[in-house]
């Protein structure tokens, strides 16, 4: 039945969001910074690992701990630098640092890559492969391998935050930044380690979406950030598998949109965050209210 | 060395209550000071919070401040640890001038604070607060285990949130984060806030533990009576002075009284005999002949 | 322009003035009118082409003015203020498609835009700043893609402008200047008009301490609400002159009357040239517009200097251009503020004191 696959399909679309979501939510519930950037990271890491095939010829499921290891580095680096010191000057400094990020890069993205749109390959026969279940459901083995990515990064997110050294330190700096100091951890390093990991599952995120769909330099607010923010308030803010339940959430209700009317598929979406921000803003899964 | 030496004035050296044999350990470390602080100025934006403040710890010793709300006691705690910068003046740490010195440095050289208030990790437990705590903490006999021994009630409840826990057992807690980091300097700032004398007393009764292990504690506590019992050194702020400073076995009621609240004449004694020079660091063990003279309580 | 007020101070039987500037508001008001006019006149002695370019000016100031008292003077940085800048265009467009002339289109596009932003602010009033910017710009989207179903404006294509057909292309550069001069000079007069009100006192307060603020009783989200419904109205106007200007609507977010790039524009002008001032959009549109013309051949790269330089700005010299000259020189073109004269103090008087002071 078509609604039935178009739902499974919608179900399976959320892991990707919550791949876009969940370095959103880290860097917000750590630093409280709405970076505005985020989506056009994500697009950044897929032309790199692009322009990594393109070159080196890897297969791509090489290409992904590469690209995760560079845009780590990356965000240490841009955490440590650029953003600690927008954030030392405040919330509005912030946004538009960030602002101003978003807008460089996907300006600079379509000055050297041109406007058109890239793929990431992962051969025909993958993308368009499913398998079925009985005879009228079908699963495509991409969303479903995306989905089983999303919740192994999850896991492992989960894992570090709460079992690791840093992981605890992440949260403590996060709980009271004065408090960490006194216990010898610096606050700076800390926020460059989270900065680090974000930037990590944006990278994931981002070339997982280049073998879904194709690249293009605006795709990277037009979609992904607006639909990982949109993950991340329906699931509930501070919730890491929050943006797993948000992601699914937008997923199934913008494929029973586009059931009804194809173009109606994004619409859909925002409707829901649109009406959980009305009715919930600490949205699905969180317990406090949102100040 | 127990080095009973009558000093002149003729009393004898008064062991702070709770304490063990009052001469034995202030053998710890010998040498120069621990911690000294010298003429330290520090302001909060235009409010000139302390005017001038010098003290000197020496290993071993328990040193405390006193004084009213607003005289600039945590204020200094906190400069000290790092968390505000002093507008002159210098601070120096087994030797070394750590003025500059970010307050994360300072904790992983040895001074590690019991911030007002507790401060604890609402999201963590409190075995994860312990451990974070330990995160950077230098060589030493102190361990969550060693800590869980000092405070038994703790084994059963490490898996526990501490916001769902009482005041006296946060104060606990927070003890324990910073003894597991093994710190020479121990500030604590205010532990009596907010509990109940019975608990104050309680927690107050594992620091001749904490100082067998070698650590000198430095706290700042409004009960005065709690810091008089413990305290081997002490040193009472008004207003960003100092208006006393002695040991407990010779300042009285009414001298204590003046300078906390800052009465008049009161407050200046005489000196019946010059303060004796040290060169061998034996401070700690000899009392002061009599009292310095009070600064004006502005 | 000076109030009297008449306090209990009573010192030596003369009462405390208070004025709104230091000097003689007459001489910036005949100043400003003299450059109004310089401009009204400019189509009889420069070129369409550099009338065209001067519409664009026009525009992003307007544009830039209204961030500005959005974020600048209300706290609400949004980035979403292409919604209402799209919808101005479609106002003026629906009714040209019904006979309307889009001259007084640009009246419509005004008021429809600041009566849609009424529910839309009653779904983001309640967020917090970074919340608040995403929500917007989630806004813009919906608007955009929503627009983009309706076929008969011309869906995901756009449409021509009907109505302006026929007239001679100089004497339509002509008229279009002056539209987007007058919305321009409106926008910006209705800023500083507002900054003086009530209304004005309200924002300078809630911008100092919002929680005194609130506790003195002051209606801090209706004076927001205002703002917002206020800076929709400018940006639709905007937009209303973009229609006329391009004589086609086309929505989509590259390039189109819903791109962010328009946001992107009023944001850097008003960081760059100073936020939080009535001058500083001004100067930001001009080193926009300069930034725009040298860079032109080279695509996007005007936007990406601007972004550098706009970051630079907020990170190294927060109060921009503007800021930092008045920092230095205490000049204001725009006096909104309030300034107390002591009982027999006359300006030659204050400004000997001052120079003694500074001196």
């Amino acid at each position: 039945m078509a609604w039935v696959n178009a739902i499974i399909q919608g179900l399976l679309t959320g892991g990707l969001y919550a791949l876009f979501a969940c370095g959103l939510s880290l860097l917000f519930g750590v630093m409280k910074v709405v970076n505005l950037a985020h989506g056009d990271l994500a697009v950044v890491a897929g032309y790199i690992g692009v322009g990594i095939i393109a070159v080196t010829h890897v297969p791509v499921l090489w290409s992904i701990p590469i690209v995760v290891v560079l845009m780590a580095v990356l965000g240490y680096v841009l955490q440590r630098s650029l953003l600690e010191a927008a954030i030392s000057r405040g919330e509005l400094t912030t946004l538009i640092v960030t602002f101003g990020l978003s807008i460089i890069i996907e300006n600079g993205l379509q000055q050297f890559f041109t406007a058109n749109s890239r793929g990431i390959g992962v051969g025909d026969s993958f993308v368009t492969a499913s398998f079925s279940i009985g005879s009228q459901i079908t699963i495509a083995y991409l969303p479903l391998g995306i989905f089983i990515l999303a919740v192994i990064v999850l896991l492992g997110l989960q894992m570090f935050m709460s079992r690791s050294k840093y992981g605890r330190l992440i949260r403590a700096v996060a709980d009271d930044r004065e408090a960490a100091q006194m216990s010898g951890a610096d606050y700076r390093h800390v926020f460059g380690i989270a900065a680090a990991i974000a930037f990590g599952t944006v990278a994931i995120a981002g070339i997982a979406d280049g073998m879904t769909t194709t690249l293009s330099p605006t795709i990277g607010t037009d979609t992904i950030l607006l639909f990982a923010f949109a993950s991340v308030v329906i699931g509930g803010l501070g919730s890491l598998w929050g943006t797993l339940l948000g992601g699914i959430v937008l997923g199934v209700a913008q494929a029973i949109g586009g059931q009804i009317n194809s173009n109606w598929e994004p619409l859909a979406g925002y409707a829901v965050f649109l009406l959980v921000l009305v009715v919930r803003p600490q949205g699905l899964t969180s317990r406090g209210a949102q100040s | 060395m127990s080095n009973r030496a009558n000093p002149p004035g003729g009393r004898p050296p008064v062991p702070a209550e709770g304490l063990p044999d009052g001469g034995q350990r202030y053998q710890a470390g010998g040498g120069g000071p621990l911690l000294e602080v010298h003429d330290l100025v520090v302001h909060h934006g235009q409010l000139r919070a302390l005017s001038g403040i010098s003290l000197t710890v020496y290993p071993g010793e328990v040193y405390a401040l006193i004084g009213a709300n607003g005289a600039g006691k945590s204020t200094l705690l906190r400069t000290i640890a790092g968390l505000h910068h002093p507008t002159s003046g210098s601070i120096s740490y087994d030797g070394k001038d750590v003025t500059g010195l970010r307050p994360e440095k300072r904790a992983t050289a040895g001074i590690v604070m019991v911030p007002e208030g507790r401060r604890l990790f609402p999201s963590l437990t409190l075995e994860e607060n312990l451990k974070v705590g330990g995160s950077f903490a230098r060589k030493g006999p102190w361990t969550i285990e060693r800590v869980y021994q000092l405070f038994p009630w703790m084994t059963e409840r490490r898996g526990q949130k501490t916001a769902q826990m009482s005041g006296g057992e946060q104060q606990s807690v927070a003890i324990g984060r910073a003894l597991v980091a093994n710190p020479r300097v121990l500030l604590l700032d205010e532990l009596s806030l907010g509990l109940a004398p019975v608990i104050v007393q309680r927690i107050y009764a594992m620091l001749p533990q904490v100082l067998e292990s070698g650590i000198t504690v430095l706290l700042v506590e409004q009960d005065v009576s709690q810091a008089l019992r413990v305290a081997t050194h002490l040193q009472c702020l008004l207003e960003g002075h100092t208006t006393l400073e002695g040991t407990p076995a010779e300042v009285t009621r009414e001298q204590v009284e003046a300078a906390y609240f800052g009465a008049g004449p009161a407050a200046q004694v005489e000196v019946s005999s010059p303060i004796p020079p040290d060169p061998d660091g034996q401070r700690s063990n000899a009392l002061w002949p009599g009292l310095t003279p009070s600064s004006r309580a502005c | 322009m000076t109030e009297t007020a008449k306090t209990s101070l009573r010192s030596e039987e003369k009462s405390l003035k208070v004025t709104r500037s230091r000097r003689n508001v007459a001489w910036s008001g005949i100043g400003a009118l003299v450059v109004i006019v310089v401009l009204f006149l400019f189509p009889y002695y420069v070129g369409p082409g550099t009338t065209g370019i001067m519409v664009q000016g026009l525009i992003v100031l307007t544009l830039a003015s209204m961030w500005n008292l959005l974020a600048g003077y209300a706290g609400l940085v949004s980035v979403g203020q292409q919604a209402f800048f799209g919808l101005g265009a479609y106002f003026v467009l629906i009714p040209a498609m019904h006979g309307v002339t889009p001259w007084a289109g640009l009246f419509i596009a005004a008021i429809g835009a600041g009566v849609v932003a009424v529910p839309l602010w009653w779904l983001v009033a309640r967020l917090r700043l970074g919340y608040f910017a995403i929500a917007t710009w989630v806004l813009a989207t919906v608007v955009m893609l929503v627009i983009e179903q309706i076929s008969s404006v011309g869906g995901g294509t756009g449409m021509a402008l009907p109505g302006l057909t026929g007239m001679d292309p100089a004497v339509l550069t002509a008229y279009t200047y002056w539209a987007a001069l007058i919305v321009a000079v409106l926008a910006i007069g209705g800023v500083y008009l507002l900054l003086r009100s009530r209304i004005g006192l309200t924002l300078t307060a809630i911008r100092d301490d919002e929680r005194a603020a609130r506790s003195s009783g002051v209606r801090v989200g209706l004076a927001r609400m205002g703002v917002f419904i206020a800076a929709a109205a400018g940006c639709g106007a905007a937009g209303g002159v973009l229609a006329i200007e391009q004589l086609q609507v086309v929505p989509g977010t590259s390039g189109g009357v819903f791109s962010v790039q328009w946001t992107a524009e009023m944001a850097f002008a008003v960081i760059i040239g100073g936020i939080g001032t009535i001058e500083g959009p001004i100067l930001g549109t001009i080193v926009y517009m300069v930034l725009q013309q040298t860079l032109q051949s080279y695509n996007a790269w005007y936007l990406i200097v601007l972004g550098i330089v706009a970051i630079a700005v907020a990170l190294f010299a927060r109060r921009g251009l503007w800021g930092t000259v008045d920092e230095r020189f205490n000049i204001r073109l725009f006096p909104v503020g309030y300034h107390l004269w002591a009982p027999g103090e006359s300006r030659r008087r204050r400004r000997a004191a001052v120079q003694a002071a500074s001196s």
